[in-house]
């Protein structure tokens, strides 16, 4: 039939089914947002989240001092009007230089975060919309690298090559994008027999446009709850690996380094200060970035839309 | 409700006339195997469906019925070529689609398409009403300009009696009714000749089912449309169909005229299956019920034979080993059944 016939033929609608009163229209967002502001420790963890990035980018805003500047009189001073947190075995100013090494270790996590959240969705996604043996290849290579002793080979690597912010989120992405593939993979088994992706097949959406248009944003709540616990890992993993002097190498300040340098037992004894406020920040962010992420899993849950 | 809808039973004109035939199916068969093992090995197939034929005539409307399991969703999907056909050949409008691959497929797309059974898992959650039906147009380059697409889909809702404004509305906002109308514009917004319908009302509450069978039915007439109309509910093909195939563990058991098969089933498992419906007028009551003894075998393992004889109230000794053909019995009477050989 063509477009001047159907235009002649347009009738009156055929009864309709109350549809005139339909409930207050919400938007996906809005109804997520309402879900998400509902948890409170989301909102805290979000508030807090909020407060340390904005305090990592405006680092040179705040800082009093410059982080690297050393000076021998204020070795190990404790906290005062010129040292606000105190100094460390340097004379560095603790509050200075810990503002600086959240940019660090929040640019290591979300980078990292990034890079391995991407490579998961895309290999996921193929591997669970395709099946077969694109599906048993892709996943043998998850198997494979889940397999390695990955602290092992995070040493190794570090310490083979110099190790600098970029490498570190290199190395981080390849070895742990696998858990995102595999969640990926797992929404897609189930969610491309759904009879809405059906339909995009039968109406011939091209599959690039049923996979990522139809499928992932379905599948979207937990990567995103993964992305943003996989963040508050990769802070404690840049960590370990600085605190085993293994990180990004000083002067460069971390979170990880600066609390690994004030694990000389006399520091330790004397300067109470030096390791609390590194391993306090640390502490928090992560705990935050937990706590952000169990909210957005309720908010994003379809299941719960739905009703 | 077999008295709502039978108030509402079509007239014979338009179903005995000679027509030309949109869709002929011959001896179709989809085979999903069993895998099982670490290596993942084929250990058996489902016969789900296995060896079909019929032809649908065009602007008609096919009934194709059968108990759950029986393979009818699957055959729609096969001849929807949602599912790779592991033998036989689909003829529609002329053309042997049953072995194109995808890129061909795009044109077949704008000209047959599909309703749904489930309203509620047919809607993708995360889309707007107006994205679903815009999508299609924009992807087959319809209507030039996104106004112009914009007002197709608002001409589409309103035809389907939805509000032209709730374009903007997620599906979780509406109910199983309405969203079953969605479903029915987003077949209808490419103008396909043949909508192939799986169970679209078995899902929906009895006093929705027959306005959407009402709407399916106005909108055949508007559309010029021809319906493959998948159902298990024996009342509900009866008011829509014009011919109906009945089907049994991936086999069809009888083809016939409607008015045909329901005044003199052939088969002994229609006759069976007719016996069951239940009928509100007292004076039909006395009849006799034919009670099916047994399950339903499994389609992974069909009995050799006929595949019914295990429950056939009239099984003979060579139905146990010969399979039956389909034969015209009647004018326009196909029945697969040693009984009439």
């Amino acid at each position: 039939m063509d477009e001047n016939q159907m235009k002649q033929e347009v009738k009156p609608p055929p009864q309709v089914t109350g549809a005139e009163t339909l409930g207050k229209h919400e938007s996906m967002l809005s109804i997520i947002l309402k879900k998400f502001f509902q948890n409170k420790l989301a909102v805290i963890g979000l508030i807090m989240l909020t407060i340390i990035i904005s305090s990592a980018i405006f680092a040179p805003w705040l800082a009093t001092h410059d982080p690297n500047a050393t000076s021998t009189l204020d070795r190990l001073a404790p906290p005062s009007a010129e040292n606000w947190l105190g100094a460390d075995h340097l004379g560095r100013d603790i509050y200075s230089r810990m503002l600086y090494a959240g940019q660090m270790s929040l640019w290591v996590g979300f980078a990292a975060m990034l890079s391995a959240t991407t490579i998961g969705v895309v290999v996921g996604s193929v591997a669970g919309y395709f099946g077969g043996w694109i599906d048993g290849v892709l996943m043998r290579v998850v198997d494979i690298i889940i397999s390695f002793p990955s602290i092992f080979l995070l040493i190794t690597i570090v310490s083979v090559f110099r190790p600098s912010p970029e490498m570190l989120i290199i190395v981080f992405a390849i070895l742990s994008w696998t858990g995102t593939a595999r969640i990926v993979r797992s929404e897609f088994l189930s969610l491309k027999k759904r009879e809405f992706v059906l339909a995009a097949q039968t109406l011939g959406l091209p599959k690039r446009r049923i996979i990522f248009g139809h499928i992932l944003p379905n599948a979207i709540g937990p990567v995103i709850v993964a992305a943003t616990l996989a963040i508050g890992a990769f802070i404690i993993t840049e960590s370990t690996l600085s605190f085993l002097g293994l990180g990004i190498s000083p002067p460069t300040a971390t979170w990880g380094n600066m609390l690994s340098d004030s694990q000389d037992l006399t520091v330790f004894l004397t300067a109470w200060y030096y390791p609390l406020f590194p391993g306090l920040m640390i502490f928090i962010t992560v705990l935050s970035f937990n706590f952000v992420g169990d909210g957005l899993r309720d908010a994003l849950d379809p299941r719960v839309v739905e009703k | 409700m077999v008295n709502n809808i039978e108030v509402l039973e079509r007239g014979p004109e338009k179903s005995t006339l000679e027509q030309e035939k949109i869709l002929q199916i011959d001896n179709l068969k989809k085979h999903f195997p069993v895998k099982s093992g670490v290596l993942q090995r084929t250990k058996g197939h489902v016969r789900a469906v296995d060896g079909i034929n019929f032809y649908i005539k065009k602007g008609e409307s096919f009934g194709l019925v059968g108990e759950s399991g029986c393979g009818k969703s699957t055959a729609g999907r096969t001849i929807m070529r949602l599912y790779e056909p592991t033998e036989g050949k689909i003829t529609f409008d002329g053309e042997d689609i049953s072995t194109q691959k995808e890129r061909h497929l795009f044109k077949l797309r704008r000209e047959m398409q599909m309703i749904f059974q489930d309203p509620f898992s047919s809607l993708n959650p995360r889309k707007t009403v107006g994205s679903m039906l815009v999508e299609p147009l924009k992807v087959h380059g319809l209507y030039k300009g996104s106004k112009e697409r914009k007002e197709k889909c608002q001409e589409i809702m309103s035809r389907v009696g939805l509000n032209p404004s709730f374009l903007n509305r997620y599906p979780h906002e509406f109910s199983g009714g309405q969203r079953q109308r969605i479903g029915i514009a987003r077949a209808l917004v490419l103008e396909p000749k043949m909508i192939v319908a799986d169970e679209p009302v078995s899902a929906l509450d009895v006093s929705v089912q027959s306005q959407v069978l009402n709407l399916l039915d106005d909108l055949q007439v508007d559309f010029d449309l021809t319906y493959l109309f998948i159902a298990h509910d024996l009342s509900v093909v009866k008011h829509f169909s014009d011919r109906i195939g009945v089907m049994y563990l991936g086999n069809m058991a009888e083809v016939a005229e409607k008015t045909d098969l329901y005044d003199d089933p052939l088969h002994p498992y229609t006759q069976a299956l007719l016996s069951a419906v239940p009928r509100s007028h007292p004076r039909e009551r006395k009849r006799e019920r034919i009670l099916l003894e047994g399950e339903l075998p499994s389609p992974a393992n069909p009995p050799n034979g006929c595949v019914f004889h295990t429950r056939c109230p009239h099984v003979m000794d060579h139905c146990k080993e010969i399979e039956p053909k389909m034969q015209e019995v009647k004018p326009n009477h196909y029945v697969a059944c040693h009984l009439y050989e």
